[in-house]
């Protein structure tokens, strides 16, 4: 391999990331410069995007959280033996993987109701916790499905040589399966996981005071074209910040994979 | 030759298995006795696997009684049943599975400690202890994919003794391997056999089969249709498919004594 080859890509790459890292924040700096009354506006609502922005990162790392946990399990229960266990499970991946974020999102706000009773108390059940469900319930879909495959890609072979040492089924899945499925599905879980975090936008449509939501209520506010802009571009950018770098890993761990 | 009842370690009696409608073994007769070492050989696709993988509960035959060391094998019927009866017969395929995410070290401590119970501190003593035997000491931090086959089927030996077994099976464990990388296995398992251990070894070494055998069994077709001492067998066979056989195939494999060690 030469030296150019090698460099090409990175500096393709670099370009992007530059674009991404670089040119919006750029952009609306150089804009807020430019027009400081707009620029003062924007400073003033930073902090509300800020706290709308913290709400996005909350709910993707609960929902990632959430979904990684199930979708482990279903994934293992797709490939038990007892069909009346696996039936239903294979059903749930069916249905949700194919299913958009958005219309689950609709579904559990106004499927589960606002507060729920444990032992004679009340306690509030709010909206981002919904979407978090919203959101768990596809990443839980795609995950059993990686996960599923994951442990159908590591050879029989490895199953006959853990029995034949003596391991039962469930050993042989935690000790020595599982733990070969982990370096298989991480690049395609961290695709789930960009997925999930861009879905969480989704949530502002059922009155999540996240980012989006955040930026409509700062530009209704306002009523200034220019700044109505400004502060999707910013919410681009920050989702940008957010994705790209796991984007990016992800392809860097599956190059490394396909290498090795 | 001693065949008395107390003596024998692996009896089969008229083992019938079919997979679905292929009839696989067609009325297997076999008695190993403690600390020797009985060689299968036989065309491939004749039932030698088949075998092997029923003395420890892999499959199970449809009729026959199989007794391994006074367990009745084929009346097992629990999975807990069969988990107990692996841990005494140790098995070693052709195609090594050491398990790739763990050291060479791992490996061979992963069944004693999670299987016996052995605590990790004992459990690693005997594995490089066993690792010296397959003399690869060196080797104990590597991961399987940094060895060669001849190195990684060592480990594999060495992870089956971990397990402290009555007897070993071996399935036709240098057929995968480099030529130049059979000869220190057939070492290794020259040793464990002048040790004392109990050995079915399935495999096309006709010499090794021939050095190493107190008995030398001939399948073909799911039968056993000639056994007897190595000399029998490969020098004065009645049976002329077993003479076809053994003089087609004795020129394959010679034993490269300790090349490569
Ligand atoms: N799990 C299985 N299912 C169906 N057929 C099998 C299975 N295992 C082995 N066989 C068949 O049984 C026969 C004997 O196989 P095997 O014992 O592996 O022979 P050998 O080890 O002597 O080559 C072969 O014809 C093979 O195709
Ligand atoms: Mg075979």
């Amino acid at each position: 391999m030469t030296a150019a080859t090698l460099f090409q890509p990175r500096r393709s790459s670099k370009i992007l990331r530059n674009v991404g890292f670089v040119a919006l924040p750029l952009l609306v700096l150089v804009w807020s410069l430019a027009d400081l009354t707009l620029g003062r506006e924007l400073l003033e609502w930073i902090p509300y995007l800020a706290s709308g922005f913290a709400m996005n990162i909350l709910i993707a790392l609960c929902a990632m959280v959430l979904g990684t946990l199930v979708g482990v399990l279903f994934g293992i229960l797709e490939l038990v033996p007892y069909r009346l266990l696996r039936y239903p499970v294979v059903a749930y991946v069916q249905i949700f993987r194919n299913a958009p974020h958005l219309v689950l999102i609709f579904a559990t706000t106004y499927i589960f109701p606002f507060e729920i009773v444990v032992f004679g108390n009340y306690l509030p059940f709010p909206d981002w916790v919904k979407a978090v469900i919203g959101l768990a319930i596809p990443a839980s879909a795609y995950i059993a499905e990686i996960t599923r495959g994951a442990i159908l890609s590591i050879p029989t072979t490895q199953w006959e040589a853990a029995k034949g040492l003596g391991f039962s089924r469930n050993q042989t899945l935690r000790r020595i399966i599982l733990p070969q499925c982990l370096r298989r599905s991480l690049p395609p879980w961290m695709n789930v996981a960009a997925s999930i975090t861009m879905g969480t936008a989704l949530a502002s449509l059922v009155g999540v005071h996240e980012l989006l939501h955040a930026a409509t209520d700062a530009s209704t506010a306002v009523r200034r074209l220019d700044f109505t802009v400004i502060a999707y571009i910013v919410v681009m950018a920050a989702f940008f910040t957010l994705c790209y770098p796991i984007a990016r890993l992800t392809r860097r761990l599956e190059r490394r994979f396909n290498a090795a | 030759m001693n065949i008395s009842a107390d003596n024998a370690i692996v009896r089969l009696e008229d083992v019938h298995l079919s997979f679905g409608q292929t009839e696989v073994l067609k009325g297997i007769d076999l008695t190993v006795n403690r600390g020797d070492a009985v060689s299968i050989i036989g065309p491939s696709g004749s039932g030698k696997s088949t075998i092997l993988r029923c003395i420890n509960a892999l499959v199970q035959p449809q009729s026959g009684r199989i007794t391994v060391n006074r367990t009745r094998v084929d009346q097992l019927t629990r999975e807990s049943e069969r988990i107990a009866l692996r841990k005494r017969v140790g098995i070693v395929f052709q195609q090594y599975n050491l398990f790739p995410h763990l050291t060479v070290l791992d490996n061979i401590v992963l069944a004693p400690t999670r299987i016996l119970g052995t605590d990790r501190r004992e459990a690693e003593k005997l594995a490089r202890e066993l690792l010296e035997k397959v003399r690869l000491a060196e080797k104990a931090n590597a991961y399987p994919g940094q060895l060669s086959g001849g190195q990684q089927q060592r480990v594999a030996i060495a992870r089956a003794l971990a397990m402290k077994p009555e007897l070993v099976l071996f399935d036709e464990v240098t057929s995968a391997l480099d030529p130049e990388t059979v000869g220190e296995v057939l070492w290794v398992i020259r040793d464990l056999i002048r040790d004392g251990m109990t050995s079915i070894l399935v495999t096309h070494e006709m010499r090794f089969a021939e050095e190493i055998s107190d008995t030398v069994v001939f399948t073909e077709n799911g039968r056993i249709i000639d056994q007897g001492s190595p000399e029998q067998i490969f020098h004065s066979a009645d049976n002329p498919r077993v003479r076809q056989f053994v003089s087609g195939l004795s020129g394959r494999g010679p034993v490269r004594d300790g090349e490569g060690i």
